[in-house]
């Protein structure tokens, strides 16, 4: 990505800043356990929590800040924060 | 035409000639009859300009960026407590690549209150982004305002500027000033064309977060764009020696400085004094000079250094302190002579208003050939 002139950017520039790098732990989801109901997708503050074809769950990594959140609220207890080694 | 005019007045006159279209400004002491001028000409529909009344300087500056972000040239004016008040704007606006102008009319920083002058407001934002110019008398306050324009507007600069004059001292004074007339200031200032501009077609933002992948190489543009400034300033001031009779191509000017073995440095009005104690001194066999900084941002480092090349004794005159290490302008000269063997004295003066007579300049000068230097000069220690 190529600096814009005085900290300028058109609309959507901001996707080419893939937040993930930010991240500590990683959800992983497990879809056999997933009852689909999409608490963690709702909940998500970075909005990257997306229904997959066969009706579960799953993050963007690229956006996905590892807060947690999806986790903690998940009532199958089938999203697990792992340490991610970078 | 040659007019005996304040030192505001001279601003505001050439700043309406420049024809800024927004112009957003909180009146403070002593920057305060530029912008009564301004409002009045506005007002007066002398000026074709929207002038924004704000409740502070944060407001005014504020209002500035986001009128020149939307592509109009813009001016303010502030000073002292008003300049700190909008420390967080200065660097969104260097950041941002807008080039406003913005005049100072230098004043000390409180506490203690005080609105008399030294230069200790601008050169606290000297780590902004923003070109700093400093005027000797104030036809040079004027004629700066222009190239501070065509500088700033530079698409390889795209950087705002502090055009810096002492308070009162320049900015109460009446003086000889040759004012262009509009014609003249229009050939050699043509309208702004900014860089990109805010624009419901086109939408842009400005001033984006940036990651820690990113930052550093913002910062490294502006520092850039601070470097190319030198160039274009040369050529404007060039440009503008050829249009009006006054040169402006150099970022430091000598005052017979050729054989001296003394050079004082100095910035802003403090340099009509030092070249007149220098006549009296040179009379009486002295050989002292004076080399005069105008350019504060972009540092003219190796220009001085050419300049004082050949001098053994350098005298520093810092209207500023960096507290706990020494004067600003002290600081810079000594790095930008390191190795070169002359002795480098800082001389903190004259800050919050304290006058400066001919006979101090000498007595510093006396200072600098006995070795003792990087002290306050004049010093009251009876009241310590």
């Amino acid at each position: 990505m190529a600096l814009g002139v005085g900290c300028s950017a058109p609309p959507g520039r901001a996707l080419e800043n893939k937040t993930g790098a930010w991240r500590v732990f990683k959800p992983v989801f497990d879809p056999e356990t997933c009852n689909r109901c999409g608490t963690c997708a709702q909940v998500c503050p970075e909005g990257c929590i997306h229904e997959t074809e066969e009706g579960t769950f799953e993050p963007d990594l690229d956006y996905c800040k590892g807060c947690g959140i999806c986790e903690e609220v998940c009532p199958k207890e089938s999203i697990r924060m792992e340490k991610e080694e970078k | 035409m040659m007019e005996i005019m304040e030192g505001s007045r001279a601003v505001a006159e050439i700043v309406k000639r420049c024809r800024p279209q927004v112009i957003s400004a909180y009146p403070i002491t002593p920057q305060t009859h530029i912008v009564e001028a301004l409002a009045q000409m506005v007002a007066d529909c002398e000026l074709d300009a929207e002038y924004i009344t704000v409740e502070s300087e944060f407001s005014a500056l504020s209002a500035c960026l986001g009128a020149s972000a939307a592509g109009s040239r813009v001016y303010s004016a502030t000073t002292s407590q008003g300049l700190a008040l909008m420390f967080e704007v200065c660097f969104n606006v260097a950041g941002m690549r807008q080039p406003i102008v913005m005049t100072i009319a230098n004043r000390s920083l409180g506490a203690p209150l005080s609105i008399w002058n030294d230069q200790q407001d601008s050169i606290s934002l000297r780590d902004s982004g923003w070109l700093q110019f400093y005027a000797e008398d104030n036809q040079e306050i004027a004629d700066l305002h222009m190239i501070a324009y065509r500088v700033c507007e530079d698409h390889d600069v795209l950087l705002p500027a502090f055009v810096c004059f002492d308070g009162f001292i320049l900015s109460h004074t009446y003086e000889p000033v040759d004012l262009p007339s509009q014609e003249e200031v229009d050939a050699y200032l043509p309208a702004f064309t900014p860089y990109h501009r805010l624009d419901a077609e086109a939408p842009l933002s400005m001033g984006m977060y940036a990651t820690p992948e990113y930052y550093m190489e913002f910062r490294y543009e502006v520092d850039r764009a601070m470097h190319r400034a030198k160039e274009t300033f040369i050529r404007a001031g060039r440009e503008f020696g050829e249009q009006f009779g006054r040169d402006y191509s150099a970022f430091v000017e000598g005052y017979r400085l050729d054989d001296a073995d003394v050079a004082l440095v100095a910035m802003g009005s403090i340099c009509g004094t030092a070249k007149d104690a220098i006549d009296e001194m040179r009379d009486a066999g002295k050989k002292v000079g004076l080399l005069k900084i105008r350019t504060f941002r972009p540092f003219p480092g190796p220009e001085i250094a050419e300049a004082l090349k050949s001098v053994s004794t350098v005298a520093v005159l810092d209207k500023n302190i960096s507290l706990g290490s020494g004067g600003a302008v002290g600081t810079e000269v000594k790095a930008a002579l390191y190795g070169s063997g002359a002795a480098v004295y800082d001389y903190i003066i004259a800050l919050g208003g304290r006058d400066v007579r001919k006979r101090d300049i000498a007595a510093v000068v006396d200072l600098a050939e006995k070795g003792k230097g990087d002290l306050f000069y004049g010093l009251r220690t009876e009241v310590l």
